[in-house]
Order: structure tokens, then C-alpha cells, then sequence
């Protein structure tokens, strides 16, 4: 069956000049579904919103050619919708997560809890009704139904929440034989914070700071996307030196991870040259960063209505001048990476993602590109400025950490060349504008590819114009269950390697 | 390898001073003149994510890179709290960490020394605590010295991490 029945029955985004949305009833969930899944749709989130009386609203985003449709369906409390696990994999652990934080569960087999633990019970739900604050004993442990692998000689390696370095807390039961992974899994959401609950306490206006402290490494993409949101929701047009600048910022944001990563990748793989060598880069990227724009993290830069601050333009040319050095070491240190066999034998062939299973799971952003899904936000469903200055998508199809280190190698390049280019038409003017919000019930979209892929930010706001439901999506949703693919066959010590070159988001996963 | 050696040579060492204590962000008096006499001046961080959003970790990262160079101070960050003389704590404590954080802090062996990092570490900061948080990580364990700042620059942590380990300063105020 064609989409096209069904965009004709979307209304539209505020905000977004191709998608809609649609809600829908019964069975035509499914059906909508099941025809975007057949054109090619990516998931780009599943999500719930309780209304009343354990009733709720679910709400799946799904990108169709550049496209967003907003599908919508209400939920009778008591009643499970249809899980959409069998179309889109990635799925499984969303709905998982929308029935521990609001009551309203799928028919999905896997009714195992996702982001509950302890903090709360499985009769309560959080974003319908808060639960009572609780003593911080902290006693109770835990009782996960991990699946068991069973075998001569297998056994069972478990490992976190506390990692030995300096990681984000996250746990993995790898079941092996010798030194082979035979299986992995995951067990996140430690870091729950209770993000959503929290966005319903703050001011639209003001909620961008929590927004951009959701997942620290990509604070610009989160603070874009939801400002992204609060604007389509005011009707606001950002004065365009404050959109230019962001492009800007979010670059650096690439460039930032990209450089770090890529010398944490070297020192997993026994080189520690090209650590020390790219963190002292980034550390010159960092102190440039904070002459341009008065931070080296760039928290509370994007705010609803433009940026926070209007770099000189001498520090600006400064800011050119060291990007296009760094540019310049980066690719002398490629080279090196490239030269070094201990290196290259490392990378090639470990925690591969073949492009055919990339395609089935949904494996999104960097990773994505690496196993030969060309897909970016920047260029598939370009906002302003990228509707002007776009990158080139950087694209390999070998799937293992050599790929995705490629990825990062050109992607740095490629937002060097970007910031250089914003810059240097860079236009004049204010840099913010006043963002009033309607007193009226409205629905807002925000979706930014950032460094890790699509960060998207879906806001609903009151009659009297406060937040009634903000929901915020990583893409590392989408990539966690890939790495337990990426590790299967591989052995044991590879791991750090091969989970460094996704390089995945805890607090952004667990909220 | 000679383009490795040569780039080696070419750049040559950039680490910089590092910065003097600061005994305003001492929280209480620890048992310094005895950490000090079981340490000397070496020092082991065990890195402890009680909550953070990831910015305070990216922070602490750059304390390793050639710049800030803690291990030429005799500092390093080691990968068990059996070998650590310190927590290096940040937040704010999610509900879900409680336990684990509790668990490190008494597997790391006496007399041990905690540092709260960040805004969040200090006081739960932006997510404060609620159903899924506790808030800042004196909530859960003792704090000798906090730092705040969303992220702290290396600079301050350095300055904070020093003062835990250094005696305060005649007549400086601890807070």
C-alpha cells in the first residue's frame, strides 16, 4: 500500500515544511507502520504520553525521504497498543522504557522492565503520576531477567555499572567460551534522572539549560533541537546571525568528539601517540572554542530565540585561523594511523556491522554511514543554515572500527571546512530574538544530526502555555542494541575498542 | 615510524604549571596530615559517575592529556577503588547509582579522600532530587572537597583535587 493515503490525511508541523501528523485509530496504526516501514522509513523515536486515568497518547516518529510523520494513537487505560518490534528492532526497548516511566504497555513479548530498576515500582509510573520521593538507602538490589547462554566451557563475564575507567556507568554480561563473546547484553539505565518529569517543572523558556545537560558531549545538538521545538511552537523566525552561529557551534561540537575519540580509539589499540598527540588538538580546539564563545563545552549557547553570546570577530578569525591548523594535524595524524600496522590490524575486521543487518536494526548516525547507511539530517532533510552550506556525507561499507574511524577522520575534515564556510559569510545583525510561547495547547518538533546521528525533541505544551510533555530521543536508542550484533565473535579484550568506535551516550539513553 | 618520531620531537613537552590550591573549595577537614604521611605526594583517582550528563567526564578526560599532565604530578586514575586513595564523585547520585556508589566508596580503603565534581556533584544542580535522584553526592557519602562548575575547566579540578590532598593554609577558611 502507498503512503500517500496517508500523508494526505497528516496535518502539518509547526515548524517543519515537509511531514505531518497523523493521528490515527485501531488498527491503521500498524498499517501506517507497516507501509513506512516498506518505503524505507527510519525510526527515529517511539514514545508514550499518559493523559488521564491510565489512558495515553503513543507517538512514533518516523523519517520517510527527508520527511518526519508524526504518527499518534490514543491508548485506553488498560489496553496495549500494537508493538512496532517486528518493523523497527530498535523499537523493543522504547516501548519497554514508555511502559516503565508512564504505565501504558505494547504487546510485545519482552515485558521485561528497560529503565526501571529500584527507584520505583512496576505499579508506578512516574510521568503519570510522580512517585513519592523515597529515603536514599538505596538497599534494594536490582533482579534482572538476563538471558542465559548455556554450553560446555561457557561462562559468564559481568561487568559494571562502575567501569574501570572513566566511563559512564552502564552493565554488560558478556557470555563466553575462552576468549570468544558468544553474546552480550546490555542493562542500562543507571543514570536515570528523571529528565522527562523534570522538562514539566521548568519554563519552556528556561528549560533549554536542562536540555543541554542531558548528554554533556552533545550539548549543542540537545539545546538545538529543543529550542528547535519551542520556536516552531512561538512561530519565531531566528534572526539569521544567530543560525549561522549555531551551525557553528554544533560543528565544533563534531569536530570536539570526532578528535577525542579518535586518540581514545588509538590508545585502545596500544598506540598512545595518537591519544596524547589528538587530545592535545582538542584541548587547542577547546581553549579556541572558549576565546570565541566564552565556554570550551559550549552549554548554554543555543537559547530559544538565538545564541547567548556574539563572539568578537577577531576571535572568530582566530577561531578560522585554528581550525584550519587542526584540520592540518588531523590529516598528518590520519596518516600515521593509516601507516601504523599494529594500528591498521587492530581496526580492520573488529566488531564488524555488515551494511544488510546495519539496514535491519536501524543502525543510525556515524555508525550508520560506516556500514553503508548514507544517511545525515544535514543533508536529507537540511534546516537552516544547512539548507545552504551542506557536508559532504562521509560514507564507508565495511562496518568494523576501521570504517567508523574513517567516518571520523572525514567528518572532521568535512566540519573544519563547514565552520570555515559559516564563518566567513557569517551575516550581521542581532543574534536573538523574543520567544513567546501561545497560551494554547500546541505541539513542537526538534530534530538535529548531531555528532552521534538524529538527537529529536518532541515538546507539547499546556493551554496556559507551559510544558505538558517534553520527550527527548539519543540516537544511542537506536545503536546500543547494534553493538551487542558488533561484538558476537569477537573476543573479549576487542570490547573497549569496538564500543569506543560508537561511542555511545548512557545519560542521554537513560534520562 | 620516523613521521611518529618527528612529530614527536617537533612538538616536544607543553605541560603547563599546575595550579595552587584553593581552600575555599574545602567542605571539611579531612584527615590530611595523615593522608599525607601514608601518601607522600602520589596519589590514585578512582573516577566514580554517580549521574553525570557525561560533561564533567569529558573534563576529567582532559586531565590526562599532555597539557594538564596530572601523572607528572604523581596523580593517576586507576581502574579499581581497592587501588584508590580517592573518589572522584560526580552527579547528581541517580537513585540507581546509590548503591554502587556506596559499595566503591567502602571498597576503597582507609584513609580515603572524596572529591564531588560539578554543579551536580555539589548539590544535584539543575535536576536537584526527586524520584529519580538524590542530589548532590554528599548525600550519599562524606565530601572533603567540592568543585563546582558546568563542567569544571581542568584548571579548577586540578586546584581541587590538589587541596584535598595539601593541609589547608593557615588561617584560610574552610567552608
Amino acid at each position: 500500500m502507498s503512503l500517500q493515503r496517508w500523508w494526505e490525511r497528516a496535518e502539518s508541523l509547526p515548524g517543519r515544511a515537509a511531514g505531518g501528523r497523523l493521528v490515527v485509530h485501531g488498527g491503521e496504526w500498524l498499517q501506517v507502520a507497516t507501509d513506512a516501514a516498506a518505503a524505507g522509513a527510519q525510526l527515529l523515536s517511539l514514545w508514550v504520553t499518559p493523559t488521564v486515568d491510565g489512558a495515553g497518547m503513543a507517538h512514533v516518529a518516523l523519517l520517510i525521504d527527508g520527511a518526519v510523520l508524526l504518527l499518534e494513537q490514543m491508548v485506553a487505560a488498560g489496553e496495549r497498543y500494537r508493538g512496532l518490534q517486528q518493523l523497527f528492532p530498535a523499537a523493543a526497548r522504547m516501548q519497554r522504557a514508555a511502559a516503565d516511566l508512564c504505565g501504558i504497555r505494547c504487546d510485545a513479548p519482552d515485558q521485561r522492565p528497560w529503565l526501571r530498576h529500584t527507584a520505583w515500582s512496576a505499579v508506578e509510573a512516574p510521568l503519570a503520576c510522580p512517585p513519592a520521593t523515597r529515603p536514599a538507602s538505596g538497599a534494594a538490589i536490582d533482579d534482572y531477567a538476563f538471558v542465559r547462554v548455556a554450553g560446555d566451557g561457557v561462562h559468564e563475564i559481568a561487568v559494571g555499572p562502575v567501569h574501570a575507567g572513566i566511563i559512564e556507568p552502564g552493565h554488560f554480561r558478556f557470555s563466553v567460551v575462552g576468549e570468544k563473546v558468544l553474546r552480550l547484553e546490555q542493562r542500562l539505565g543507571y543514570l536515570h534522572k528523571g529528565v522527562e518529569l523534570r522538562f514539566t517543572e521548568l519554563e519552556p523558556c528556561d528549560a533549554h539549560r536542562l536540555a543541554a545537560r542531558i548528554c554533556g558531549d552533545s550539548t549543542v545538538a540537545y539545546s538545538w533541537a529543543y529550542c528547535q521545538a519551542v520556536e516552531a511552537i512561538a512561530g519565531v523566525q531566528v534572526p539569521l546571525r544567530a543560525v549561522w552561529l549555531r551551525g557553528v557551534c554544533l560543528e565544533l561540537e563534531r569536530i570536539q568528539n570526532h578528535v577525542g575519540d579518535l586518540g581514545a580509539l588509538g590508545n585502545d589499540a596500544g598506540f598512545a601517540f595518537g591519544l596524547a598527540q589528538l587530545a592535545r588538538l582538542k584541548e587547542e580546539l577547546l581553549r579556541a572554542t572558549e576565546v570565541a564563545f566564552g565556554q570550551r563545552y559550549l552549554m548554554d549557547v543555543v537559547v530559544p530565540g538565538g545564541v547567548s553570546v556574539d563572539p568578537a570577530s577577531a576571535a572568530l578569525a582566530a577561531l578560522v585561523i585554528e581550525i584550519g591548523r587542526i584540520a592540518v594535524r588531523v590529516r598528518e595524524l590520519r596518516r600515521i594511523y593509516d601507516d601504523h600496522s599494529g594500528v591498521r590490524d587492530r581496526f580492520a575486521g573488529a566488531g564488524v556491522v555488515l551494511p544488510e543487518l546495519a539496514r535491519q536494526l536501524g543502525l543510525t548516525g556515524l555508525a550508520g554511514r560506516a556500514s553503508l547507511q548514507a544517511a545525515d539530517l544535514r543533508v536529507d532533510a537540511p534546516w537552516a543554515p544547512y539548507h545552504v552550506l551542506g557536508p559532504v556525507v562521509a560514507v564507508r561499507r565495511d562496518g568494523d572500527v576501521a570504517a567508523r574511524v574513517a567516518v571520523r577522520f572525514d567528518e572532521v575534515d568535512e566540519s573544519c571546512r563547514l565552520v570555515a564556510a559559516f564563518l566567513s559569510d557569517l551575516p550581521d545583525g542581532a543574534t536573538s530574538c523574543t520567544v513567546t510561547l501561545p497560551a494554547a495547547g500546541r505541539h513542537g518538533l526538534g530534530l538535529i544530526e548531531g555528532w552521534r546521528g538524529p538527537v529529536l525533541v518532541a515538546l507539547q505544551t499546556t493551554a496556559a502555555g507551559r510544558i505538558q510533555r517534553c520527550h527527548v530521543h539519543d540516537p544511542s536508542w537506536q545503536n546500543w542494541p547494534v553493538l551487542e550484533h558488533a561484538i558476537v565473535g569477537n573476543i573479549v579484550p576487542d570490547f573497549p575498542l569496538i564500543n569506543k568506535s560508537f561511542n555511545l551516550s548512557y545519560s542521554g539513553h537513560d534520562l | 615510524m620516523i613521521k611518529t618520531l618527528r612529530t614527536i620531537a617537533g612538538i616536544g613537552i607543553v605541560s603547563e604549571a599546575p595550579p595552587a590550591q584553593d581552600d575555599t573549595l574545602r567542605v571539611r577537614e579531612a584527615l590530611q596530615q595523615e593522608v599525607l604521611a601514608v601518601l607522600g605526594r602520589a596519589l590514585c583517582i578512582r573516577q566514580v559517575d554517580a549521574g553525570s550528563c557525561n560533561g564533567c567526564e569529558l573534563e576529567i578526560h582532559a586531565l590526562n592529556n599532555p597539557i594538564y599532565n596530572i601523572e607528572g604530578l604523581g596523580i593517576r586514575f586507576v581502574a579499581s577503588p581497592r587501588h584508590a586513595d580517592m573518589l572522584l564523585v560526580t552527579g547528581p547520585v541517580s537513585r540507581h547509582m546509590v548503591t554502587a556508589l556506596r559499595r566503591t566508596y567502602d571498597a576503597t580503603p582507609d584513609p580515603k579522600l572524596v572529591v564531588a565534581v560539578g554543579n551536580c556533584g555539589c548539590d544535584g544542580g539543575i535536576f536537584g532530587a526527586g524520584y529519580a535522584t538524590v542530589g548532590g553526592v554528599a548525600e550519599v557519602i562524606p565530601v572533603d572537597v567540592a568543585v563546582p562548575g558546568c563542567p569544571p575547566s581542568p584548571e579548577r579540578l586540578l586546584q581541587g583535587i590538589l587541596t584535598a590532598i595539601r593541609v589547608p593554609k593557615p588561617g584560610a577558611d574552610a567552608t
